[in-house]
């Protein structure tokens, strides 16, 4: 009965607590978006041919973000049934908006006005305690070169 | 030193190729960060402390890889790619590779 208490109460914090920073990343990552999106994106390695470019240089965003207690046990459940997993869904899109943020961030940051050769990767890390229930998170990385530019 | 992800360096043309250069390294958390994380596994969010260890690890890869190059002459890395392995519990390796050139 104690067991089933404090399991009820971790799903509920988890869903709670989830929810709650998932709508607050959701609004951040709009509102910087806005202020980034002149900046081109392009995954070709080739740049528009009517650019001239002054310098190029590697960057790199990155984000590790875990799951939350109750989408770890949504999860479980929807295992059962097969489908979409929304609640992973959003987390992967959360953390893949934000690598790409921090990537035009970090380009902006340092001058450069353009991206080319935009890659996306992410790995999986080891769980806690390693007895193979859920992740200790996922890192999620966009690589990129940053080009200056004259346009 | 110029890195980039893609074959060249744009605007510049390749005069000479030197060949794979690599770098890695293998990173520990530190138990502090680890109980946070454990913490973190319950709420959700992101995990600050795992982002920073990663990118210092990432850094220092590739510094690694840019030593080599300069040993070999090289004024530019061209391809460049990461790889991450997370080994068994708090530990990740990163290694970093590209192909060390020689840009006019």
């Amino acid at each position: 009965m104690e067991q089933l208490l404090v399991f009820a109460l971790l799903l509920a914090l988890g869903f709670v607590s989830g929810k709650t920073i998932e709508h607050f990343h959701f609004q951040d990552l709009a509102k910087r978006e806005r202020r980034l999106r002149r900046l081109p994106v392009l995954t070709t390695s080739r740049a528009p041919a009517d650019w001239r470019i002054e310098d190029a240089m590697l960057l790199t965003g990155s984000v590790v973000i875990s799951l939350d207690y109750w989408k770890r046990f949504a999860s479980s459940i929807r295992q059962l049934f097969g489908g979409n997993v929304r609640s992973f869904e959003t987390l992967f899109e959360r953390a893949r908006r934000e690598a790409l943020l921090r990537l035009k961030e970090a380009t902006a940051a340092k001058g450069y006005d353009a991206l080319i050769g935009v890659r996306f990767d992410s790995v999986e890390l080891a769980n806690q305690g390693g007895n193979g229930r859920g992740t200790a998170g996922v890192e999620l990385i966009a690589v990129g070169t940053g080009l200056r530019t004259r346009r | 030193m110029i890195l980039t992800n893609i074959e060249e360096v744009p605007g510049r043309a390749i005069r000479e190729f030197y060949g794979v250069v690599s770098g890695s390294t293998v990173r520990a958390k530190h138990i502090g960060k680890d109980f946070l994380a454990g913490l973190k596994n319950l709420v959700g969010g992101e995990l600050k402390g795992y982002t920073e260890l990663l990118n210092e690890a990432r850094q220092e890869a590739t510094a690694r890889m840019v030593e080599e190059a300069r040993g070999l002459g090289a004024n530019a890395v061209v391809n460049v790619r990461y790889a991450t392995s997370s080994v068994a519990q708090g530990a990740a390796e990163i290694f970093a590779y590209g192909t060390a050139v020689r840009v006019e």
